[in-house]
Parts: structure tokens; C-alpha cells; sequence
């Protein structure tokens, strides 16, 4: 029986949740590469939001969400078959259309968060091929293990809205790929800084709202649940972006936008599994702790490491992902917080081998898929076009004409 | 006739374009340009990583005097430009061969 008030929740978040790609985070990544590169990374976000559409209506729907298998899901909905006016998601009173669109916004979101990993350099080609592949070899299966009714699942695993099923498999993969990539020819003494920090400001900031529709919406109906997510996400991304500023300020003397704004996401991608599940005090916790965690992740990654995950995925997205779902357990117990079905302890082994074989599934295919790529249309672009920028040289176009007339 | 052409610190035009105007030197060019000399550059930190501007922003103004006002001229511009700390830029002056005024037609100091 369709619920009108929760469906028009989901069609509400659905929409909320698309925007977190076109344009969010296309801002938020194209404002930190350099200006030449600004029109490729918009084109980058655009295309794999189409592609991964169209694939979650040919089989990746069907493949995640039918059926109930340990591994995959079934064929029987391979483009949408059974999908008729009627069908109500079992388990929810939404229709089964809004359901499957609503999933297909987070389809579409994981791919294009890899992005920030291969920018300035990578061939539009290979964008493609790598994103289509990788939506269906790592993102179909993992969120059939942990939301479909898959293995994980089954063992207990918490994942509310995707710190696992999204940012852990997403952060591995831009390291994988960043590796295999290469970094940017210049990297790490010679890279320009971000050409347009405003613009990572007002991408961060669409994203942060539509995050509510990420989270809130996961609840999948409206009402309490959902109320509780959308006050934990806020407030854990609030604090996080205090933290991460007041880091900056003391370490630099200076405390910098782009670094309070990447605090915000970090704080958003760290409660996104526990948002469900936990009050506002554990909100509040998380968003410090994943302030302070994912800064430290960013540079481990960059000045340690000194892997080019160009616009720092990993660090900010995979930890933040990751520490959330971690923490789930011990967040719990805090006021607000679901009473789980097992000890914490127990809860903490769960969470913790579904963010490890996620991990290490994600890294393989991704290395598999990076590798395929290399060998028939090739990974880079050459080094002349790198120095032109892929926004001439890819697609024919300039992002700003300065000109008086 | 001479041509003006002096580098500055960006805040700094106001102030110029106040001081060449209350000794009568009414006209400039302004461009906004990049440039080092013993500035060097700065570190500008984005996400913990340091990042070199080798390259500062500056303005360039470009002024064209009689050569009886040039000693003048460079009096009042350098006077407004400067802050005392270094990157404050430089004034160079060039001969002028020739000008005019594009909608009269005269040439020469009648022209500035």
C-alpha cells in the first residue's frame, strides 16, 4: 500500500540527491582544478550521471535490488521489466519506480566521486569506459551485499546511507586508479592551487543540503527516522567544519575556506552510515572526530604517501566513510541512539569485515577495470594536451573567454 | 614627451590615480599583471598542501607626460605606490616619439 506522505518524501530526496551530483559536486571538483581543466570536470560529472543512468535501467537495478541471492541479485528486472505503475517496493510503501530512482541518484553519485581522483589528465574515454564498468563490477554487487538482501547483509552489517556501500568503495578506488594513473606531470612541487574557491564553496554547500536527501531520505519513508537523520547530518557536518577550520588556523595561522568547506564533507561522509541510527550528541562526536581524522587522511595521502588523488577522494570521502561505519557501534550508546540487535563488540566485527572485504573488492576490480582501460582506448591523455588543458583539448571548448568586447 | 610605465601593488591605485590627478595629469592605462622581481612569490596552503605563486599580481599603469612634468609625475606616483615593504614595484620611463588624439586629431603635448 503506497504511503502518499513518504513517497512524496522520496520523490522530494530523489531529487535532492541528484543534485549532489549535477551540479554539487561538479562545482565542488571543478572549482579546485585549474582553469583550463574546469569544463572537462563539469563534462566528467554530466556524462557519468547519464551513463550510469542508463545502466541501472539496462541491469544494474536488477542486479543489486532483485532477488536476494548472497552475491548478486537476479535478471528478472533487467530493464525494469517488472517494474509496472503499481508495484510497491516490499518492505517500504513507496512505489517500486520511486524506489528504483531514488537508488539510481546514488548510482550515479558513487562513480562520478572517483572523479576527483584522475582529473587534469585522464582521457574522456577512459572516464567512460572505467565508470561503466566500475558501477557494475564494484557498485552493483557491494550495495546488493549490504542493502539488497546480499552476504553482508545477512551477517548484520549497518550501513544506513552509504559509508560503505558509497565512500569506502568510491576512496578506495580513486587511490587504486590514482595510482595506476599516474599523478599530474607536475605533481606534488609544480600543481597550480584551486582556480576558484568560491566555486568549491557554493558546490559544497548545494552538496550539503542535498545530503539531506541523501541520509534523511534513506530512511525510506517520512517520519521520525528521517527527522533524526536530517538533525544528525547537519549537525556532524557543522562541527566538522569547525573542526577542520580551527585545525588549519592554529597549524597555519590562517584558516582557509577550501578547508572549511572540505571539513564539511568530511563530516557529511562520516555520518552518513550512522545518520539513522545515532542522536545528536553522537552526531556532534563523529563530526569532530572525522574532522580532525580525514585532515590528517589528506595529507597522509598526499605529502606521505604523495599518491595524486588529485582532489583527495580517499582522504575525505573513503576515511570518512569508513570511520563513520566503524564508529557505528560505539555511537549508538549515546542519547538518541537504535538499541542494536547484538553486543557493541559483536557489531564492531561486522562492521568492521564489511569495510574490509568492500575495501579489498573495490581496490581488485578497480585495478582489473583500470588495467582493461589502459589496454584498449589508454588512460592518459599526452603531455601536450595535460599543458593545454582538457578543456580544449578533450572537448573543443574554453571555460573563460577573457575578453573586453 | 615621455611614457610612464610603472608596476604597483594593486591597493595602491587610488591612491596614484588621486596624486597624479591633484598635479593636473589626467589619463592612465591600468592593466592587471603577473610578475616577480625580488618578491619571489608566496606559499598559499590549500588543504594542508603549500602551493608557490611564483608569479605576483600587480597592476601596470601607463602614463604619458610632456617632459616638463615627467620629474613631477614620478614624484607623485612613487609617492602614492609606496608602503616600504618589498614588492611595492618599479617605475621605468621611456621616450615618447609621438601621440594624438584620436577624435581631434592633435598630436603632440596637445594631444596628453
Amino acid at each position: 500500500m503506497v504511503n502518499s506522505g513518504d513517497t512524496a518524501w522520496i520523490i522530494t530526496a530523489t531529487a535532492l540527491v541528484l543534485l549532489m551530483t549535477l551540479p554539487a559536486l561538479a562545482l565542488f571538483y571543478g572549482g579546485l582544478v585549474q582553469a583550463k581543466n574546469i569544463l572537462s570536470v563539469l563534462a566528467h560529472c554530466f556524462a557519468v550521471a547519464c551513463l550510469c543512468s542508463v545502466l541501472w535501467f539496462l541491469c544494474g537495478y536488477s542486479l543489486a535490488f532483485s532477488g536476494a541471492g548472497p552475491w548478486l541479485g537476479d535478471t528478472a528486472n533487467l530493464l525494469l521489466a517488472k517494474v509496472a505503475r503499481g508495484s510497491v517496493r516490499a518492505g517500504t510503501a513507496i512505489p517500486e519506480s520511486v524506489y528504483l530512482m531514488f537508488q539510481m541518484t546514488f548510482a550515479v553519485i558513487t562513480p562520478a566521486l572517483i572523479i576527483g581522483a584522475y582529473v587534469e589528465r585522464i582521457k574522456f574515454s577512459a572516464v567512460l569506459l572505467i565508470s561503466g564498468l566500475w558501477l557494475l563490477l564494484v557498485y552493483v554487487p557491494v550495495a546488493h551485499w549490504v542493502w539488497g538482501g546480499g552476504w553482508l547483509a545477512a551477517r548484520g552489517t549497518l550501513d544506513y546511507a552509504g559509508g560503505i556501500v558509497v565512500h569506502v568503495t568510491a576512496g578506495v578506488a580513486a587511490l587504486v586508479i590514482a595510482v595506476l594513473l599516474g599523478a599530474r606531470h607536475d605533481f606534488p612541487h609544480g600543481i597550480r592551487p584551486p582556480h576558484a574557491p568560491w566555486m568549491v564553496m557554493v558546490g559544497a554547500s548545494l552538496l550539503w543540503v542535498g545530503w539531506f536527501g541523501f541520509n534523511a531520505g534513506s530512511a525510506l519513508s517520512a517520519g521520525g527516522d528521517a527527522g533524526m537523520a536530517l538533525l544528525a547530518t547537519h549537525l556532524s557536518a557543522a562541527t566538522a567544519t569547525l573542526m577542520w577550520m580551527g585545525i588549519e588556523w592554529i597549524k597555519f595561522g590562517k584558516p582557509s575556506l577550501v578547508g572549511a568547506v572540505t571539513g564539511t564533507i568530511a563530516g557529511l561522509a562520516a555520518i552518513t552510515p550512522v545518520s539513522g541510527y545515532v542522536g545528536p550528541e553522537a552526531a556532534v562526536l563523529l563530526g569532530a572526530l572525522s574532522g580532525g581524522v580525514c585532515f590528517l587522511a589528506v595529507i597522509l595521502v598526499k605529502r606521505v604517501i604523495q599518491v595524486d588523488d588529485a582532489l583527495d577522494v580517499l582522504g575525505v570521502h573513503g576515511v570518512g566513510g569508513a570511520l563513520g561505519s566503524l564508529m557505528l557501534p560505539f555511537l549508538t550508546l549515546l542519547g538518541g541512539g537504535v538499541a542494536l540487535s547484538r553486543g557493541v563488540g559483536d557489531q564492531f566485527a561486522v562492521q568492521a569485515l564489511a569495510v574490509g572485504v568492500t575495501a579489498v573488492w573495490s581496490a581488485v576490480m578497480t585495478a582489473i577495470i583500470t588495467k582493461f582501460a589502459a589496454a584498449t582506448v589508454g588512460l592518459r591523455v599526452t603531455r601536450e594536451d595535460e599543458t593545454i588543458g582538457l578543456d580544449f583539448a578533450a572537448h573543443g571548448e574554453t571555460g573563460y573567454h577573457h575578453s573586453a568586447r | 614627451m615621455k611614457l610612464i610605465v610603472a608596476i604597483i601593488q594593486p591597493h595602491r591605485l587610488d591612491a596614484v590615480r588621486e596624486a597624479l590627478t591633484a598635479i593636473g595629469i589626467e589619463g592612465m592605462t591600468v592593466s592587471e599583471v603577473r610578475g616577480y622581481g625580488r618578491q619571489k612569490g608566496h606559499t598559499e596552503i590549500y588543504r594542508g598542501a603549500e602551493y608557490q605563486i611564483a608569479f605576483m599580481p600587480k597592476l601596470k599603469l601607463e602614463v604619458a607626460v610632456a617632459d616638463a612634468r615627467l620629474d613631477d609625475a614620478i614624484q607623485a606616483l612613487g609617492g602614492a605606490a609606496r608602503t616600504g615593504k618589498i614588492g611595492d614595484g618599479k617605475i621605468f620611463v621611456l621616450d615618447l616619439e609621438q601621440a594624438l588624439r584620436v577624435r581631434t586629431g592633435e598630436t603632440g603635448n596637445d594631444a596628453l
